[in-house]
């Protein structure tokens, strides 16, 4: 298994360099293009909360192999001010005061499981899986 | 900014040429508010199948730039929305208000002149 992939997130040009690497990452672990798209649209979204709210952080991705299913793993870290309430930015109606807060909320929409921890003044973790679905077209096709 | 964007008559191309980053995408919608006020457009195509993704910053700059547009009395069209991108935009809920879509450019233009 190859080592993880770091990309450190300053600008937003960072943004593109990390939600390419993962739609790569996920292609090369046999993920579909969709889903390879679902997780370029998450890390996306969370990398911006990182330039636009702490300025500067890491991005990381790493293949999962766990009780015989395939996934990625997604971290994003900051040492930024820090979400003082997790619940609220994950809910459908947050928007932050600066109008952004969709980001999230639409991490979870798009990834399998997201974890957030986060401590005012010390930073944030964000970490999302996404599980390799079965090609149930593929299968039948004998392309799966 | 990898945009191009054409005068034709009265309607305005941009032709997005690649992924672009949130300052781009700002450029991006700027330059075509302001081409519409100063050519006096009456209809714009936004074609974004080079766009890897649309996420909520593209999607919300791509409505604005409807909206504005829309206010100005021209119509927007955004062409060429990769099947992929399709799919993770429904699924995150994104839309393009007060945007058509539709296939490509020249299915874009049609909308425009009918």
């Amino acid at each position: 298994m190859r080592d993880e992939i770091r990309v450190r997130i300053v600008s937003d040009a960072d943004t593109v360099v990390a939600r390419q690497a993962g739609r790569d990452e996920a292609l090369r672990l046999g993920f579909s293009r969709t889903d390879a798209t679902f997780i370029a649209t998450a890390i996306s979204e969370i990398a911006r909360n990182i330039t636009v709210h702490a300025g500067e952080g890491e991005i990381t991705l790493r293949g999962l192999s766990e009780a015989g299913r395939q996934g990625l793993i997604v971290t994003a870290r900051d040492e930024g001010p820090g979400i003082p309430d997790v619940p609220a930015v994950l809910r459908d109606d947050y928007i932050s005061d600066i109008g952004l807060g969709m980001g999230l909320w639409g991490a979870t929409r798009l990834m399998d499981e997201i974890d957030v921890s986060s401590e005012p003044g010390k930073g944030t973790t964000v970490t999302m899986k996404k599980w390799r679905g079965f090609d149930e077209v593929g299968s039948l096709l004998g392309t799966g | 900014m990898p945009v191009s964007i054409l005068k034709q008559g009265a309607y305005l191309i941009a032709s997005v040429q690649s992924a672009l980053t949130d300052t781009e995408v700002i450029e991006l919608r700027d330059s075509i508010l302001e081409r519409v006020a100063k050519y006096r457009s009456t209809g714009v195509v936004v074609d974004v199948a080079a766009l890897d993704i649309i996420d909520s910053f593209a999607a919300r700059s791509l409505s604005t730039v409807a909206r504005t547009n829309r206010l100005r009395g021209a119509k927007t069209v955004v062409v060429g929305i990769q099947p992929d991108v399709a799919v993770a935009m429904s699924q995150f809920g994104l839309r393009l208000d007060d945007a058509y879509t539709a296939l490509d450019l020249e299915a874009g233009i049609r909308v425009l002149t009918t």
